[in-house]
């Protein structure tokens, strides 16, 4: 099939052009400090409760400790699915880079599925590395065991997935910059409905819950955030503790699950369509 | 549709907004042929070949290629091309490229690992397959290009421009390349403004003129055609040069010589028997190939030639 020839190009080509490195050797140092901060976290707390801090204190703080970090990274993960893609369908129309390439026989919608697999694969790798070793560190740790931690970070890879597909289906019709604000601009309206519905929540501020269901309507990456952190979320700490991620009242459904893969099917087939008809 | 030819369009055209990019596009290439696309620039030549190629999707009128409708993948399968503007991915290294390129041709692996050094030697790049095209220099970059146009063995290939960044032993490499392509009984089909590559290469012409072909010539084929005819002849008068127009639309008096283009009635011994009953004493009378320039400034108009 073409597309796996597109796809090993498009993971080539992060590899070859530094990306992964980068990626990589960042991830690690944000993983080092992430850990060092941690352990003397985890060890103060120890020491203050001569060794045997109450259960909630303990699990509120690992929570919230854990749900930090992991915050950063969804927040990294969707930056490099936006930054790798925003520019390989756009720059490369724009350089006449791909005239040589669907110029072969090939569909126009292998070539588009063909990058979006490759970059799914480097997305993959990365939610893995970052996500899965920030777990890793605090599961090791504390040594006791994070709810939902495979759920939880399958649903950090689907906001990275969600940013990825959008950015395809901009870069089919926008150049690279409009497709960046745009993308962005999306992201950015997410986050903030997903703040005022968080806020709204605690206030029982019906108007500011339903503002936030809107917002995660047009990109559910924040319902899909608080989603994970309410899965990874020790029993003892969602009834009787408090995260700033999680609230009880406005605690996505799992239907918001259901509503990304849609979203993304969507805009996969819509990033095809587009692509498919542009003259270039 | 012939299975003679190679590509037969119908009034293929392309508007973008309100703007005519090509009106009436309605060509044939034949199987084995080396035909030249040529036009000033902005005439349409590239919306043309973007056309045939797929980049573009026509707003009118239909075509084929190879047998199969525009568009369609298979009836890239044996083409190869190179673009006018090429840019490749510059991380990647020269046989990396033809790597990727043959297996987006679907090329098997068998088959391309013999076949990517032979095209490296065959461009002069042997000892650059393992240098990042990034450090290739425009000609270079023209000659992997022009490999990675052969990669298939392709029926029929398409040069947009393909000298236009090459010094003149890149030319004459690239021109070397097309007669060997001919003499496998391949096809050509190149996109040039440079009117001398063009006449030595081509076997025929279609001129476009404001995104529609004006005129196709065949410059093997009959010489009449495409000749500027040069006649000694006294005395020479306006009503002699009047009548010499059945032949020539551009009869015209230089000294004491009359220089005309024949057109496609024109018949060179038919002046001369008319010259010599109409009184006239013929000295010298002498046909040669019109060149492709003036042929070209002929059909364009003074002033196409910037």
């Amino acid at each position: 099939m073409k597309s796996l020839v597109i796809a090993r190009l498009t993971f080539m080509e992060a590899a070859r052009r530094r990306i992964l490195l980068a990626a990589v050797v960042l991830g690690l140092a944000f993983l080092g400090v992430f850990a060092l901060g941690f352990n003397y976290i985890i060890r103060d707390l120890s020491e203050s409760y001569n060794g045997q801090p109450p259960l909630l204190i303990r699990d509120q703080i690992v929570n919230f400790l854990s749900m930090a970090g992991l915050y950063v990274v969804n927040f990294l993960t969707i930056m490099l699915s936006v930054l790798t893609s925003v520019d390989t369908v756009a720059g490369e129309i724009s350089t006449g880079t791909i005239q040589t390439i669907i110029t072969k026989p090939i569909r126009r919608w292998e070539v588009l599925v063909g990058k979006w697999i490759g970059f799914t694969g480097l997305l993959s790798l990365y939610v893995l590395l970052m996500a899965g070793g920030l777990l890793a560190i605090v599961v090791l740790r504390v040594d006791q065991s994070i709810p939902n931690v495979w759920l939880g970070m399958t649903l950090i890879w689907l906001n990275g997935l969600l940013m990825l597909t959008v950015s395809l289906w901009g870069g089919a019709f926008l150049s690279t910059l409009a497709n960046g604000v745009m993308v962005f601009g999306l992201f950015g309206v997410a986050f903030v409905g997903g703040w005022i519905e968080q806020i709204g929540a605690l206030l029982e501020n019906q108007a500011a819950i339903n503002i936030g269901i809107v917002t995660s309507l047009m990109m559910p990456t924040e319902a899909l955030w608080k989603r994970a952190a309410f899965e990874m979320q020790p029993q003892l700490v969602s009834s009787f503790g408090f995260s700033p991620f999680t609230s009880g009242q406005s605690t996505p459904s799992p239907l918001m699950v259901w509503y990304a893969l849609a979203y993304i099917a969507v805009f996969l087939a819509l990033a095809v369509h587009t692509f498919s008809r542009r003259d270039i | 549709m012939s299975a003679n030819y190679v590509i037969e369009t119908h009034r293929l055209g392309k508007d973008y907004g309100n703007k005519t990019a090509v009106a009436d596009l309605s060509i044939t290439v034949k199987r084995g042929e080396v035909f030249g696309f040529l036009g000033p620039n902005g005439a349409g030549k590239t919306t043309s070949v973007k056309m045939l190629l797929g980049l573009v999707s026509p707003s009118r009128g239909e075509g084929r290629m190879l047998g199969r409708r525009l568009g369609e993948p298979s009836a890239r399968r044996e083409t190869g091309f190179l673009p006018e503007h090429f840019r490749f991915h510059g991380w990647l290294s020269g046989s990396e490229f033809l790597q990727l390129h043959g297996d987006l041709h679907g090329v098997t692996r068998r088959r391309l690992a013999p076949r990517i050094p032979e095209l490296l030697e065959l461009v002069g790049l042997e000892d650059a397959g393992d240098k990042k095209l990034r450090a290739y220099s425009k000609g270079m970059l023209q000659r992997i290009g022009l490999a990675q146009a052969l990669l298939n063995e392709p029926e029929l290939i398409i040069l947009d421009e393909p000298t236009s960044g090459l010094d003149p032993l890149g030319r004459r490499l690239v021109r070397d390349i097309i007669a060997d392509l001919r003499s496998l009984g391949k096809t050509v089909f190149i996109n040039s403004h440079l009117l001398s590559e063009i006449e030595v290469t081509c076997d025929r012409v279609a001129f476009i003129k404001q995104g529609s072909i004006v005129r196709t010539v065949d410059l093997r084929g009959a010489q009449e055609e495409v000749s500027t005819v040069i006649i000694r002849a006294r005395p020479v008068n306006a009503e002699i040069l009047a009548a010499l127009a059945q032949w020539s639309s551009d009869a015209r008096v230089d000294g004491d010589r009359i220089l005309l283009t024949l057109n496609k009635h024109g018949d060179v011994a038919e002046i001369n028997r008319f010259l010599v009953n109409a009184g006239v004493d013929v000295y010298g009378l002498h046909q040669e190939r019109t060149s492709l320039e003036d042929l070209f400034i002929q059909i364009m108009g003074i002033g196409s030639l910037s």
